[in-house]
Order: structure tokens, then sequence, then C-alpha cells
């Protein structure tokens, strides 16, 4: 894996204006300094609470949003604020999947429609015709190519997230976004569908960026894995170390909150309290100090960088992480009693999970 | 727990929703949600009615030059002959006779009947013309405000709150004869079909902005639906959204406000005729004939009747058809 | 709220201004000379050239404009053949009814008010009222019959009625006089009696709209959530419809309401030519006619003042009722 990022992300940030009458009365920090990269026929997981900035950080990445500052490299190229014209062939190797299969497809247009736009717009004309790579498309995400001419409200949420997964493929991209893209269905539906994409993700060789709330369905799917808390960063690594290995305390509250690691948990349940800050005024130093059972007085006025470690595939922003001797913890209990035995719990707790959503899906 | 009768309907009503679709899942091609709509349409009773009607009143229309060949009397042929010495029609109720089935007009004799099928023929033909204008305006103007906002969205909000603001009928009243003099000057023959023109282009510049108001919040509601995202995150382009993506979720409210602005070109016509502006009176025009039946309310009731209830009849016809138009392409929509 | 209030009145000025320059534009564009007209017979070209010079015809047309507006001001001077001194809201001097514009106003506005408010009254009331008993008798005959009554008013046109209304009441019955205006303060009765076919006329086909809007905005609160959670709660049927669905039913009424009226003070052109009422409409009609542009600039913009005015207090009312709507 030494090859070229397909994508390089820098410092990205999107700050919005909130406007009361005409004046800016503050800066919405949704996403505050992103540094990422994904290789090739990559898979990385994006997971965070509701209202970190994810979906955000999806759509400045297919540049459905303009970034404030920093930098959306892609294949090697600068995208961060090129114009529709300059967009227009890299959109072709760059989708995004949407989080609600409800609005994300148009309900006037029939499903060959929907699925033929990105071609349409881009005035490619398929060998076989059009109508034929509509139906090659549908039937490789698992839908009837007869349904060409159904619309949209004559499907189930499930087969209308494949729709639209049907159109991401269109253009035959490099990378997609998938925002989501199985929160919105029922918890039988969400294994299949995240099956279909692992199973294009490696029959196509697809990068992707794979947007979720929880460390659950990520696990299934991801090589990689970024923890945001807050519009940062706070901890990225690969699966394994993020499963297995978890340094951050916020990283390590998401994994206990997935119900069978809870059970095997060596601290128990870790319980966040109070609720997420708003991004119009995050907290000073580190942004998760306000609920982090370790919090110390440096966390308040220093921020912690995301410093790699061991040998630089996972880096970690946080004054005390796991594994680091902490003297003076309020909570010793929630200081994991050293790593390892984080560790030996974590491993079966994932095989948990795995064999719960594999269960489902057969 | 007993349901009061309305919430028992409101559930009934939301619950009969998803019947709409399911039969429609069932057959092999998909049933778009026009189609849909066309087939709520077809089983809507006063739709039907009302629908036939229009049509009827249209084919009345563009048949006016057929209908004076088979009735045998023109719009402009006076029968001084079958006047009184006050220059009253003789006879019963205006002079209806076997000849002249409502009557003569009092004064200049002409035929009633004819003459109304003449101003069927103008007064659709305006309202028609006037709100295809109109609603291709609103439609651009709104879905370009709502679209990309901003300063033009404030330009155009602005211009509606302008033209809103204008006393339509007096500017009207005033704009009309300063259009027709500046083409034909002091003294020329204006030709019916300019005045219908400058009619047409009056009403198109005050009328457009219900329709601009209507699409620019409809698709302020869509822009940020992810459909619309979708299609941007494959490269669209400005009309590429508008008009393939956009334009077709709001047909339905365009749509409905066209149906209730042809009826209402209908009586802006006729109380710009009545009030003296536009047509000349030889141009047989509804508004004009009753304007001018005033005068003789008391001596002639008859020439008052039929031009008013022919008006009614055909606005009615819109207004009832528009109604049953909406309820079939918004099925919750309270009826 | 007060900043809102300014902001509001600030683009209500704007629009104002826009619509003076454009009606002063669009009449100076009349064909007519509005000389001509005023000395029909006999004039020499002197004499016309003189009268040009008085009315200000020769400067540029942007000095008129400013004079003009100056004069609603602070007032100012005509000449003497215009009636000098001008006072304050100076509309400027008639040739054509030789008088000043603002007694002309004076004189017709409260004809117009006396039609308009009245028959307001009258419309929503019976139109909401209609409305409101129809949504809640959802699918009786009443029901039923509202939705007639509202389809048939929404189709009439206001001169039909108004020729029906004259023809029953006052030339067949003859309960009523011929409908002329009298002055409330020297004849209630009399000024009651002169307008009562106007009002009912206008609140008949007004209500009418009122009634399908009311019945369909009632229905759709009836429907919506908190109608029913506050039914569910067991909420008195009279106390929820009364104090939660009316409010909420109630708002955008209002809105099409404030329009109306406002549309409707600023002359009921059809209303006055049907009953040969002089009011500010048929003012502004027989000033479009001959040309007098004076009349004409004063009739259009306190017919924009009534709108824009009417804009303004809607946004305020909708601000107060329903304190959802956050001010801009
Ligand atoms: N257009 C916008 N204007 C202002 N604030 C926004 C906008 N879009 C998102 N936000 C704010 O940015 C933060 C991140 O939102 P989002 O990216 O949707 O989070 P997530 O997808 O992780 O739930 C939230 O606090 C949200 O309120
Ligand atoms: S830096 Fe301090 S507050 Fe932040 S996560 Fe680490 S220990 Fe907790
Ligand atoms: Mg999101």
């Amino acid at each position: 894996m030494t090859d070229e990022p397909l994508l390089r992300v820098r410092g990205l940030s999107k700050h919005f204006p909130v406007r009361q009458g005409l004046r800016a009365t503050g800066l919405v920090r949704a996403v505050d300094g992103l540094d990422f990269d994904v290789r090739p026929g990559e898979t990385l997981g994006l997971v965070g609470e509701s209202g970190c900035g994810k979906t955000t950080t999806g759509r400045m990445l297919v540049r459905l949003l303009e970034p404030t500052s920093g930098s959306i490299e892609f294949d090697g190229r600068d995208i961060t604020h090129a114009g529709r014209r300059e967009l227009r062939p890299l959109r072709q190797e760059l989708q995004i999947i949407f989080q609600d299969p409800y609005a994300s497809l148009n309900p006037r247009h029939t499903v060959g429609r929907i699925v033929a736009m990105p071609l349409q717009v881009n005035g490619i004309k398929p060998p076989g015709g059009i109508k034929a790579r509509v139906q090659e498309l549908l039937e490789l995400v698992g839908l009837n190519p007869e349904h060409y001419n159904r619309y949209p409200h004559e499907f189930s949420g499930g087969q209308r997230q494949r729709i639209g997964i049907a159109r991401a493929l269109a253009l035959r991209p490099k990378l997609i976004v998938a925002d989501e893209p199985v929160s919105a269905l029922d918890v039988s539906i969400q294994a299949q569908v995240v099956n279909l994409l692992r199973d294009l993700q490696r029959e196509l060789g697809l990068a992707f960026v794979f947007i979720a709330h929880d460390l659950a369905v990520v696990r299934h799917f991801c090589q990689r894995v970024a923890v945001m808390y807050l519009g940062r960063i706070v901890e990225i690594g690969d699966r394994a170390d993020i499963y297995e290995r978890p340094q951050h305390p916020y990283t390590r509250a998401l994994l206990s909150a997935i119900p069978d690691v809870t059970q095997l948990g060596p601290a128990g349940r870790i319980r966040l309290t109070g609720d997420v800050p708003t991004p119009l005024d995050p907290p000073s130093g580190c942004r998760f100090r306000t609920r982090c059972w370790k919090a110390q007085d440096i966390c308040a006025t220093e921020e912690p960088a995301l410093v790699p470690r061991d040998g630089g595939r996972q880096a970690t922003a946080c004054h005390f992480p796991e594994g680091e001797a902490v003297s003076t913890s309020p909570e010793p209990a929630g200081a994991g009693l050293v790593a390892d035995a984080a560790v030996v719990a974590a491993e079966p707790a994932g095989r948990g999970v795995q064999a719960n959503v594999e269960e489902v899906s057969s | 727990m007993s349901l009061s009768p309305v919430e028992g309907v409101a559930l009934a009503e939301i619950e009969s929703d998803p019947d709409a679709s399911t039969p429609a899942a069932k057959g092999v091609v998909g049933r778009s949600p026009g189609q849909l709509a066309w087939l709520r349409l077809r089983r809507d009773r006063t739709a039907v009615v009302s629908g036939v009607l229009l049509v009827f009143f249209l084919l009345l229309g563009l048949a006016a030059p057929l209908i004076e060949m088979v009735y045998g009397i023109g719009p402009r042929e006076q029968f001084q002959n079958l006047l009184d010495g006050f220059g009253m029609p003789l006879g019963y109720a205006g002079g209806v006779t076997g000849e002249h089935w409502f009557g003569l007009e009092p004064g200049l004799g002409r035929d009633i009947f004819i003459r109304l099928i003449y101003g069927l023929r103008t007064s659709l033909f305006i309202a028609f013309a006037a709100a295809l204008i109109t609603a291709t305006i609103g439609v651009v103007l709104g879905a370009l405000a709502g679209y990309l906002g901003g300063w033009l969205d404030a330009v155009i909000n602005w211009i509606t709150d302008l033209t809103l603001a204008m006393p339509f009928l007096i500017i009207a009243l005033a704009l009309t004869p300063t259009i027709t003099l500046r083409f034909y000057g002091e003294r020329g023959q204006v030709s019916s079909a300019f005045g219908v023109g400058v009619l047409i282009a009056v009403f198109a510049i005050f009328g457009w902005t219900s329709t601009a108001r209507l699409v620019r919040g409809q698709v302020i509601a869509l822009r940020e639906r992810e459909f619309v995202e979708a299609a941007r995150a494959s490269g669209a382009g400005l009309g590429h959204m508008l008009f393939r993506q956009l334009l077709p979720n709001i047909w339905a409210p365009i749509l409905v406000s066209f149906s209730l602005a042809v009826p209402q070109f209908i009586t802006s016509e006729a109380a710009l005729s009545f009030i003296g502006v536009g047509l000349s009176d030889e141009t047989p025009s509804f508004g004009r004939m009753i304007y001018r039946s005033l005068d003789f309310l008391q001596t002639d009731p008859a020439y008052v009747f039929f031009p008013g209830i022919m008006i009614f009849a055909l606005v009615f016809a819109f207004n009832l058809f528009g109604d049953a138009l909406r309820d079939a392409l918004d099925p919750k929509s309270s009826r | 709220m007060a900043r809102f209030l300014l902001k509001r009145l600030f683009s209500a000025t704007l629009t104002l201004f826009a619509v003076s320059v454009l009606t002063f534009l669009m009449f100076f564009a009349l064909p007519r000379d509005p000389v001509s007209s005023i000395c029909s017979k006999n004039c020499n070209p002197e004499r016309l050239e003189r009268v040009r010079d008085d009315l200000g015809l020769n400067d540029p047309l942007i000095s008129q404009y400013a004079g003009y507006m100056k004069g609603i001001v602070t007032g100012r001077d005509l000449g003497s053949a215009q009636g000098g001194r001008c006072d304050a809201p100076c509309l400027g001097w008639s040739y054509v009814t030789n008088e000043a514009v603002s007694d002309t106003i004076a004189r017709v506005l409260p004809v117009t008010l006396s039609i308009v408010i009245p028959a307001a009254i009258l419309w929503l009331l019976l139109g909401v009222g209609l409305g409101m008993v129809s949504a809640l008798r959802r699918g009786t005959w009443l029901d039923r019959l509202a939705i007639g009554f509202s389809l048939t008013g929404a189709s009439l046109q206001l001169y039909f009625v108004g020729a029906v209304l004259l023809l029953v009441f006052v030339y067949n019955l003859r309960l009523l006089p011929v409908p002329s205006y009298t002055s409330i303060f020297d004849n209630p009765a009399k000024w009651a009696s002169g307008l009562v076919l106007a009002w009912v006329a206008l609140a008949f086909l007004f209500s009418a709209i009122y009634a399908r809007l009311s019945r369909a905005q009632m229905l759709e609160t009836l429907s919506e959530d908190f109608v029913r959670t506050a039914r569910a709660k067991g909420l008195a049927k009279p106390k929820v419809y009364g104090r939660h669905a009316l409010r909420a039913a109630i708002t955008p009424v209002v809105t099409i309401a404030g329009l109306d009226v406002g549309g409707a003070l600023g002359g009921t052109v059809i209303t006055e030519t049907t009953f040969g009422i002089q009011g500010l409409g048929r003012t502004a009609v027989d000033a479009v006619r001959s040309g007098d542009l004076p009349t004409i600039m004063a009739t259009v913009l306190i017919a924009a003042v009534f709108v824009v005015l009417a804009n303004v207090l809607v946004d305020l009312l909708y601000a107060t009722i329903d304190p959802r709507v956050r001010l801009r």
C-alpha cells in the first residue's frame, strides 16, 4: 500500500455563518480542520454522533458544498474551489449515495430515468445503449431489470437505496461517498445493503468514504476508520487498531455503545453524560473535555494534536490516550485498567457483532 | 375512544393514501403520479361534468364562424327594423324570437346570440393566451429566484411587491390607450387584433406575480432535497436542474394555478371592457355588453341577463374544474 | 420588533417611490395633451402656451417630478391660476375640475371608505363564519350548501350581481333609493340605504372566496397533529377548535384579507361604476379619460399607499397572531 492517495484532504473546514436579520451573529464550525487520505480501492469509515459534521464533510468531498478553508485533492488535482466546468470530468469519478432513500430519488422520474441521469447529464452514450446499461446496473445492485419503467413510490426503502446505489455506479466512479446509506433502513435490510456495497466494492475495486453514526455498521465494511467529534477527527486508524486498541476515550465510548461490547467490556458500559456542545461555541482545548471522564486541566487549555503512534498507522488526538499511565485519573475504573484488558475484551465482542449481522443477512 | 366525525374523515383520508398506489404496483409497468392523478380525475363526477362543459365552450368559441354560417346572422348586422321608436326591441324578453334566440341589443339592434358566441371566442382566446404567457413568465422568474436565491431573488421579490402595489384597473385603463395611440396615432383605425394583443400584453405585465410566488416557494422547498443534490453531484447544469429535476415536481400546483388563472383573466377582460378599456365596441365582448346593458336595466332587463349568465357559466365551469383538478393532483388536499 | 418595523417601512417607502416614478413616466407618455382638453374651444396658441408654462409642462421631466414630490412633503406655491399656495400634502391643481386635487380626494375618499369598510366587515364575518361551520360540519348538507354558495359567488361578476340587485330592489320592488352617497354624519339612515346594495354585492362575492379559503385552512389545521393531540388529551371540543385550530387557520385568511381590503380602499372601480357612486375609483377612471395628470398621480399613489400599508400591517399582525413566524 504505497501508492499515491486517491483523495487527500488537508485542513478541511466548513463554517456556516448564522444570521439574525442582516448581521452575521456567529459561526457554526461544522467541520474544523480535517486531515485524511483515501487510497484507491480503500474504504474509510467516518464515524461520529449526529451533528458532528459528517454530512457536511461528505458534501464537501463531492463539492456540493464549498469548503471554507483547507484543500481537497482528488487524483492529484486540487478540487477545493473548482468551478462546475472544471469539476465536470471529476464528477464522473466521484459520486455520492444519500442517507434518505425517500428524498434522494425524484418521485416524478422512472427508475430508468433516475439511473440514467448521470449518463445523460454528462452526454455519455454507452455501447449497448443507455437502456441496456441501466438494466445492467439494476441487475448489479440486485433489482429486477424489468422494473425499469416503475416509479420510486412503488419500491421499499431498501430497494430505493439500491436504486440510489445504481445511480452512483452509473459513471463507473473511483470513489463513492456513502452518507449513512443504511441508517434510514430497517435493521434486517441494513445488513443486506451493506453486504451489497461490500461486494460491489470488492468486485469493482471502488474506494469508499462510508459515513455512519456508530461503529457497528462500519466495522463490517471499512479497512480504515476515522472517528469525528464536533467537527474534528479525534482518532483515525486501521480497523483492527480502532476496534481492538482504541486510544481515544471517545472511541472507547462509541465502542462500548455496541450492545455486545458492553456485555463483555471490562469497564462496563461507558455512558456519555451531557449533551454534545454546540458547534457555534465549541469548548476550548480538547472539544471532548466536557464529557470526558479523564479530563485534566491541560485539556481545557491545550488542544491535543492528532499524533500518530505505533509506526504511523493510528493517530489519536488526546493528551491522555489509553495505554499510557494516567496517574491522577479521577475515575480509575473508567481508565480501563491498562489497555490489555480492553483488547482482550474487544476481540470477542467484535466477532459477536459480525456474527449478528451475518445471521440477519442470510 | 370515539372519534369525532372530523377526525374519522381525516384518518380515513390518511389511511386511503397508500391505497392509491398499491393497485398500481401490481401492474407490469408502473403508473406515474401523473397517471394516477388522471385516473382520480376521471373518477370524479364534478370534474367530468365541468370538463365536458369546458370542452363545449371551447368548441363553441372555435366554431364561431361556422355557427355564424348556420345561424345566418353576423355579429355586426343591425336589425333596426325590429326596434321600436325608442330603439327598444319589439316583442317579449328583449326581442327573443326563433330567428334571434337571445333577442336584440337595444339601440343598434344587433343579434345578442351571435355576439355572445364571438364574445366567448375573444374572451377565451385572451384568457388562454394571457394565462399561458403569465404562467411562463411566472415559472421562469419564480424558479430562477427560488433556485438561485441571492440578489436575483431579492430583485424579483421587490418587483413582485411593486407590481402588486399598482392599482391594476387604473393603470390598465391608462396604459391601453397609450400603447394603442403610440402605434396608431390619433386617428388611425385600430384593428381588433391589435386591441386584443394590447390587452394580452397588459395582462402579461401584471399577471405573472402569483405564479412566480407559487413557483418560488415550491422550488425553495425542493432545492435542498437530495435528488436535486444527486443531479448536481453528477454535474447537471441549471437547465437540467430547473426543467428536468424541479419543474416535474411542481407542475401540479402550476397546472392548478393555470386552470384558475384562465377564469380570472376572463373576468378581468370583462371588467376592463366594462370600464371601457381595450376592445372597441366593434369587437364583441362580454364586459362591453354588460356595460351597455346597464343603461337599459329598467327598459330591457333581458339584455343584461344573457351575457351575465353566459360569463357566469363559463367562469363557474372553470372554477369547478380547477377545484377538481386540485383534488385529483393532491389527494390529501381538503375539499 | 422595532427594527423589523423600520426595515419594513423602509422597503415600503422604496416601493411607493418606485410607484410614483413609474406612474409619472407612464402618464407622461399619455399622448393626449392635457392642455388641449382644458380649453377645448377658442384656444389660441399663445394661451395654450401660457397654460403649459403655468402647469410646468415645459420644464424637464425631472424637475416636474421633483416639484410634485416636494409639494407632497412641504407644500408649494402654484401659480395664481392654480389657486396659489398649496399646503403640505399638496397633490397639485387640476385644470379639468378646477380645484386642488387634495380637495377632490378629501371629497371622494370618504365615499370609498364608506363602501369598503362596512362591506369588509360583512364579508369577513360571513365568509370566515361560513367556512368554519362547513369545515366543522364536513360532509353534511350545510357543508354542501356552503360549498355551492362559495363556488357560485366566486364565479359571479360584481357588475352582474349589482345589476340584478338594482333591478330587483330599486327598480322593481322599489324598496331602496337609487344608490348615492350621503355623509354618515349628515344622515346615517340615508348613508346606509344609499350604499347597502354596494355592501351586499361586495360582501357576497368576497365572502364566497373567504368561505372557501377558511374552510380549506380549517380542515388542514384540524388534521394537524397538535389539534389531534389536544383532542386526545381530552380537551373539550369548543376549546380546541376555538383556541387552537381557529388561530392557526385564520392566519392565512388575515393575509389575504389585508391585501384585499388594501386593494379595495384604493378604489372600487367596478362597484362605483355599477352603482353610479363617485368614489376614488370613479374619480381615477374619469381622470384617466380626461388626461388629468395630477388627479391620476394622486389616485394611483393613494391606492399604492393603501396596498403597501396593508402589507406592513399584515406582516405585523401575522407576527402577533402566530408566534412561530419569526420577524425577519
Ligand atoms: N447549512 C447549514 N447552515 C448552518 N449550520 C449547518 C448547516 N448544515 C449543517 N449545519 C450544522 O453543522 C453541524 C454538522 O451537521 P452535519 O454535517 O449534518 O452533521 P452529521 O451529518 O454528522 O449529523 C450541525 O451542528 C448542523 O446544525
Ligand atoms: S484530551 Fe483530555 S479531555 Fe480530551 S479526550 Fe483526552 S483526556 Fe479527554
Ligand atoms: Mg448526517
